[in-house]
């Protein structure tokens, strides 16, 4: 479990993090959202420890990660894939690792295994591919077998089958009774990852709910009608309180009604329909247009 | 893609850490420095080069010796000194400036490379990772201190003993000479570290490490103020020169030449202060 209490970080005039409250709880994939310098890459910092708040602070598992001797059994992350040095082997960047924290040396060759990276242990790091990194980076956060792990864009990189199989592997961490927060400035890669969002944008809290919640508040749905008889059929519809973007003299767009309503109207009517098409909106384009606004959102109006 | 499971369920978990151990991190940061070559291949070399250079002067000497210059009207006669040409400026400006990269690199190497951020997610105890990187450092640097003085004093005078000219350990001020000509190596890895953790910037930090030791010396020399000839003699380099001076050769030195203790306790204060620096940074910076 990690909870941020007020967390706050300036940068001189700016301010990267802005009283940010939230909490992240075992059990789930928690995405955290926002867009580019939204301030994601910095709080991960702070609740490491890397980086010290401004304001306010962070625990994990009720204690502040900076005050612990060792961290690989508490907290796993993979933060930056880059951070590694290019002149080492994978085996020997982990056996430090492991070492550090008195990790048998058994447990580097079975990460690097369980990563897919087994017969690249003993190249140099520098010829890695950006998504060998991320496997690296990974291998690294699973060493210490910890209840936390903290993920920073992880699926940078990856190939398809590496998508997938990140996916299923924080899948499997959560329902081991891990927190998993995987950071992320995609909202399509979260729809198919996490099962919490945490959105933020300039540094404030946007968002802090279930996936299902974000999607049934932010994703509009709304039908798109062909018809030659646009202008009567608007009418109705207004009279049954839905909304009639006129698009072309034949075609509009209605918010505020199923299409299977629309028809039965329109049959009442005596209206001609040429076309009824339901459209969701993607989530994508729902978290867009919320970050694009994020500064009229203070922190708890969003709720 | 392996099916080998890496991370085990719940209940075997719950196991209770281990205790946290120095020795740890020691061992850690002896895995980092001996995966990447370059690093101990220049303090190895630059020894080897070292030891080379004081052999080799000492050996091209011997002619001189042999066939000592007429005597100069108003000097006294010619005499040797074993200590000023076998223990050498030349092979202790390249151990100074390799253990000074060495120490530098180990430090800045982390912070441009972003490992630093790794390093300390995995150990948020970042004395402990700063002390053992001082402690690996300054050890293996000392060695290598150790190993060059005491073989170029050893050779070179051995060579010296059928002229009749050489030292042994106990003569003189053979010991502290060989002592303070090691003791530079380390002390000059530790100010490489502090520099390397303050500026965290490759070209930076090996600029100001050749501006410290070989150029500041230059600026700071003189016979007409004293307070700048003082600030010069008691630069890190300029503690070995007079450290190794040999009292009984026809070598010169200032009028205002610091004492033995002077600059024995000013190569300390330089190591200690480094130390102290490279600690404070560390800990206080973000990452």
């Amino acid at each position: 479990m990690i909870e941020i209490e007020r967390l706050t970080k300036r940068y001189g005039a700016t301010t990267a993090v802005d009283q940010l409250t939230c909490t992240v709880r075992p059990g789930t994939v928690t995405g955290f959202l926002g867009p580019n310098g939204a301030g994601k890459s910095t709080t991960l910092r702070m609740i490491l420890g890397l980086n010290t708040p401004t304001e306010g602070g962070v625990t994990v598992d009720g204690v502040p990660f900076a005050g612990r001797p060792r961290g690989l059994r508490h907290v796993g992350a993979l933060l930056d894939a880059g951070d590694v040095h290019g002149g080492r082997s994978a085996r020997a960047h982990l056996s430090a690792l492991a070492r550090s924290n008195r990790i048998p040396l058994s447990r580097v060759d079975e990460a690097l295994a369980e990563v897919g990276l087994g017969k690249a242990a003993g190249r140099r790091i520098g010829g890695y591919s950006l998504g060998m990194k991320q496997r690296l980076g990974i291998a690294g956060a699973l060493l210490g077998d910890p209840p936390v792990l903290l993920f920073d864009e992880p699926l940078n990189g990856l190939d398809p089958e590496g998508v997938l199989w990140v996916r299923g592997l924080f899948r499997r961490l959560a329902d081991e009774g891990r927190t998993v927060f995987v950071s992320s400035h995609m909202m399509a890669e979260m729809e198919h990852t996490a099962d919490r969002l945490i959105v933020i944008g300039r540094g404030r809290l946007i968002a802090d709910e279930s996936l299902a919640a974000f999607s049934a508040r932010h994703a509009e749905s709304s039908v798109a009608v062909r018809t030659p008889e646009l202008a009567p059929l608007a009418e109705v519809l207004r009279v049954e309180g839905a909304e009639v973007e006129v698009v072309e003299p034949q075609f509009g767009v209605v918010t505020g009604l199923p299409a299977a309503r629309i028809g039965e109207l329109a049959l009442r009517h005596g209206l001609v329909l040429h076309e009824l098409a339901a459209r969701t909106s993607s989530l994508e384009s729902a978290f867009m247009s919320l970050t694009a606004h994020s500064v009229e959102y203070a922190a708890g109006e969003a709720r | 893609m392996s099916t080998m499971t890496l991370v085990r369920p719940e209940a075997a978990r719950a196991a209770v850490e281990p205790a946290p151990r120095f020795t740890d991190l020691l061992a850690a940061e002896w895995i980092k420095l001996r995966s990447l070559r370059s690093t101990y291949w220049v303090l190895a070399l630059a020894s080897l080069v070292a030891i080379v250079v004081n052999i080799n002067a000492v050996h091209s000497d011997l002619t001189y010796i042999d066939h000592p210059p007429a005597r100069l009207p108003g000097f006294p006669p010619f005499r040797y000194d074993p200590l000023y040409h076998g223990l050498g400026d030349i092979a202790c400006y390249l151990t100074a400036i390799a253990a000074g990269s060495l120490g530098a690199i180990t430090v800045f190497g982390e912070y441009t490379t972003g490992l630093i951020r790794t390093t300390f997610a995995a150990v948020p105890d970042r004395r402990g990772v700063i002390a053992a990187k001082v402690l690996l450092i300054g050890g293996i640097t000392a060695l290598a201190g150790a190993v060059v003085s005491a073989v170029s004093f050893f050779a070179t005078n051995a060579m010296l003993a059928s002229r009749h000219v050489g030292l042994s350990i106990t003569e003189g001020v053979s010991l502290r000479a060989v002592l303070a000509y090691a003791a530079i190596v380390p002390v000059c890895a530790l100010i490489g570290m502090a520099l390397g953790a303050l500026l965290r910037h490759a070209t930076a930090s090996i600029v100001s490490l050749v501006l410290l030791f070989f150029i500041l010396p230059l600026m700071f020399g003189g016979d007409r103020y004293r307070w700048l000839h003082e600030i010069g003699s008691h630069l890190p380099l300029s503690t070995v020169g007079r450290l190794t001076y040999n009292p009984d050769s026809s070598t010169t030195t200032s009028k205002w030449a610091p004492s033995v203790l002077d600059s024995w306790i000013t190569m300390g204060v330089w190591a200690a202060v480094a130390v102290a620096v490279t600690v404070v940074v560390v800990r206080r910076r973000d990452v």
